[in-house]
Order: C-alpha cells, then structure tokens, then sequence
C-alpha cells in the first residue's frame, strides 16, 4: 500500500498522488518516509524534496522550509515557497547563485548571500541544471 | 431639421449610450474575475486546513503548553491594531464604505474602553479615508488588492506580527469582507493574534483519545513557534483572497446597476426626444398649413375684394 503524498503551498496544491517512498531534509538530516511510518511531525530546511512514485521515475520539487506531517500513510509536506521543477527558472536560479558566491567572497558572514545561495542551489539541483 | 430641444437629447442619450458601454464592460470583467478569484480562494483553502490541522495535532501532543506569545491572551488590553481589508479602486458600490464602517465602528469601541490604536490598511480607498480624517496609519499595502500573492500576505501580517510581539498592541484584529457566494459577502471583524485557542482544540472531544503518538523533530514547542506565524500568514492570505473576490462580485452588481439604470434612461430619454420630434414636425405643418389657408384666404380676400361677377 503505497503513500498518498501532498506538497502543498499557500497559492496551491503542487502535487497529489501516490508515493512509494519520500526523501526530505529534516532539521537534523535527510529523512525519509516508506509506508507504515510512525507518525511524525517535523520542520524542513531549504532543500529538494523527492517523492519515488510507485511506476519508475520521481518527483522533485524544491522546498525552501515548511513542515512534513506523516500519519496513517499519508505525507503532508508544506511549505510556503514549494517548486516544481517545470516552475523553475533555471537562468534565474544561475544568476541568483553566482550573485550571492560573489557576495559571499566580498563578506563570508553574510547570512543573506549564504540562504540565497542554498535557495538557488536547491532550485538548480531540482531541476535537473546542477553544474 | 431638429428642433434645438431635440439636439440636447440626442447628444445626452449619446452621451449616456458610452457610459452605459463602459459600464458594461467593467461588468463583464468583473464577472470574469469572480471566477478566478473564487477559484484562487479555494486552492488556497488546502494549505489553511492543513497547517491548522498540524497545530491541532502539536496541541493534543501538548506543543500548547509552551507560551508561545501566539497563544496567550494578554490579561490587559492596552491597544489594538486593526488590519483593514478593501480595495485599491472604487466603482464597486458599497463594498469599501462597508470594510471602513465595520473598521471604524470596532476601532470606537475600543477606544471606548479607553484603549490606543494602531491602523493597518490594505487598499489605496482605505488609505485615503483615514488619511483624509487624520487617523495614524501604521503601515500601507496596496496595489494588489484584486490579485494577491502570498508574499504581499506575508508583508501584511508581518507588519501586525512585529508590532504585537514588540508589545506595541496586545490584539490584532482583521477586517475584511467574506466570499460567502457571489451573491452573498459579508464584512466580518476576526482577531488575529493572539490566535483564538479553540481554533485547535478539535473538534470532537473523543478523538484526542486516539490521537497518535507523534515524533516530532525538533520539539513539539520549537515547530509551534515556526509554525505559528505561518499560521498567521495563511490567514491574512485567506482575507486577502476573501476579499479580492467580494470585491470583484462587488464590482460586478454596481456596474450591472448603473448598466441597468443607463438602459432606462436611455429608453425614457429617447421617448421623450420622439416626442419632442413628434411635436416639432406637428408644429411644422401647421405652420405649413397655416401658411397655405393665409395665402389661399388672402388670395380669396384678394379675389373678393372686387364684386363677384356673379352675385346679382
């Protein structure tokens, strides 16, 4: 019995279906959700959340925080910025990336380069354009 | 050849004939916004019910104990922020004049209990009411109100959020008009935070019984306090959409009146022109025939003037 998985955002509902398995990154590491997992309540950080369907192939989309909520076989994960990665602007995404490593060369503490940075590498690594 | 009268008419009726045009068409555009803002309000109703239900489940797991300044209810009410909800154009009836009148009603009474206030408007027509009667006005967003995003719900509440937790007010109220049908809105004022408790207490007392037992990662009271304020937010969000929708259904009825209206006075307009045209070509000849019979008794006068040949 597989999982029934939703990514949801404020805007709308991303994606709706089934799942055999679901890789997110918890706050302490990459977690991942198979059928018959314990309920579970947990905050996400910036990264990529996969969903493995049940025929071949998966789903990405990029979370940039949120929360997942598991019971009873279904994965709830939501988020306030989710992408799929059809969504996402690639030549954006670059941009955004070397805008903030030249800005982190210039100032290593600067914690809005360094988010915006994991944001555009999380973007660029669910769209397939990692590089 | 028109009569001076009928001239006047015919280039008022012209003259309502493309306001009536325009008024149509603010109509059917509304109408079609309607749609899609109704249906924007329901895809964001997933996300609302499910974040609730979250807190719901951190609740029954204990997360509330924590004090969360989300959750307690200051014992003492010193000042209170209104966040109000219209629109950034008028034309749409009484729609901003209802938002303003329930906003301006909550806000005496507060100040009735002799308590501060703080102004959060959303929309240029709310702005420029109590700019124009000299309210302070603490923050203003406008420029989305027919199409809000996320983010512009986000800058609203973050506004409300900051002064809350800064001490500044100790209630936050949200006004804004409900999408009930598009027939039916309603203005309602809701508070906002510190988020109403029984929000989360579910619904059916015997299932917390059967609740199961979470993991959560990290505590239950370290994810309340992320998750609150996105709580917040969705709720802003779901005002917004609320009322970007009633605006537009608004909209729709007060350009399909004055459409309507237009129609009527046109119709009574072109009556009475008819008439006035009906009249003048009546006066005309008459004139016409006045003017013959003159000729033709002047003629016979003419004629009778010299003693009938055969009159004996």
């Amino acid at each position: 019995m597989p999982l029934h998985v939703e990514i949801v955002s404020p805007e709308r509902v991303l994606y709706s279906g089934e799942g055999d398995m679901v890789v997110a990154r918890a706050e302490s590491g990459d977690i991942a959700f198979l059928p018959g997992h314990a309920p579970y309540i947990g905050s996400l950080g910036v990264a990529a959340v996969r969903v493995l369907l049940p025929q071949d192939g998966e789903q990405a989309a990029a979370v940039h925080g949120g929360f997942v909520n598991v019971s009873d076989d279904r994965v709830i994960v939501l988020s306030d910025v989710a992408e799929l990665p059809e969504q996402i602007d690639v030549e954006r995404a670059r941009a955004a990336a070397a805008r903030a490593e030249e800005a982190l060369r210039r100032d290593e503490g600067d914690a809005d380069a360094k988010a915006a940075l994991a944001r555009a590498r999380v973007r660029l690594q669910v769209a397939g354009a990692t590089g | 050849m028109a009569s001076g009268q009928e001239r006047i008419l015919r280039r008022r009726i012209r003259s309502i004939n493309s306001t009536r045009k325009i008024t149509r068409a603010m109509e059917l555009i509304a109408a079609s916004r309607i749609v899609r803002a109704q249906a924007r309000v329901q895809a964001a109703a997933p996300y609302a019910d499910q974040i609730t239900q979250v807190v719901r489940d951190l609740a029954a797991a204990g997360g509330t104990a924590s004090a969360s300044p989300f959750l307690v209810p200051r014992p003492e009410i010193r000042s209170v922020a209104h966040i109000v909800v219209a629109a950034d154009r008028g034309l749409c009836g009484g729609y901003n004049s209802s938002v303003i009148r329930a906003a301006e009603g909550s806000m005496r009474e507060h100040a009735a209990a002799g308590r501060d206030y703080q102004l959060h408007v959303v929309g240029r027509k709310v702005e420029s009411y109590f700019r124009y009667r000299n309210f302070r006005i603490d923050s203003v967003h406008s420029g989305f109100s027919d199409q809000p995003s996320y983010e512009d719900a986000r800058a609203v509440a973050a506004a409300a959020e900051a002064a809350f937790l800064a001490g500044e007010v100790d209630l936050v109220q949200l006004v804004y008009t409900r999408f009930v049908s598009a027939g039916s809105q309603e203005v309602v004022v809701r508070p906002l935070i510190p988020l109403d408790p029984e929000t989360f207490e579910r619904p059916d007392r015997s299932a917390d019984a059967v609740a199961p037992d979470y993991e959560f990662e990290p505590s239950p009271a370290a994810i309340l306090e992320q998750l609150l304020p996105r709580y917040a937010e969705a709720r802003v969000y779901a005002a917004l959409l609320n009322a970007a929708a009633s605006e537009h259904a608004a909209r729709q009825r007060a350009m399909k009146a004055a459409t309507d209206n237009a129609e009527d006075l046109i119709t009574n307009l072109t009556r009475v022109m008819n008439r006035a045209r009906q009249d003048a070509i009546t006066t005309e000849i008459m004139e016409v025939v006045g003017g013959a019979e003159a000729l033709r008794s002047g003629d016979s006068m003419h004629t009778s003037s010299e003693p009938p040949q055969y009159a004996a």
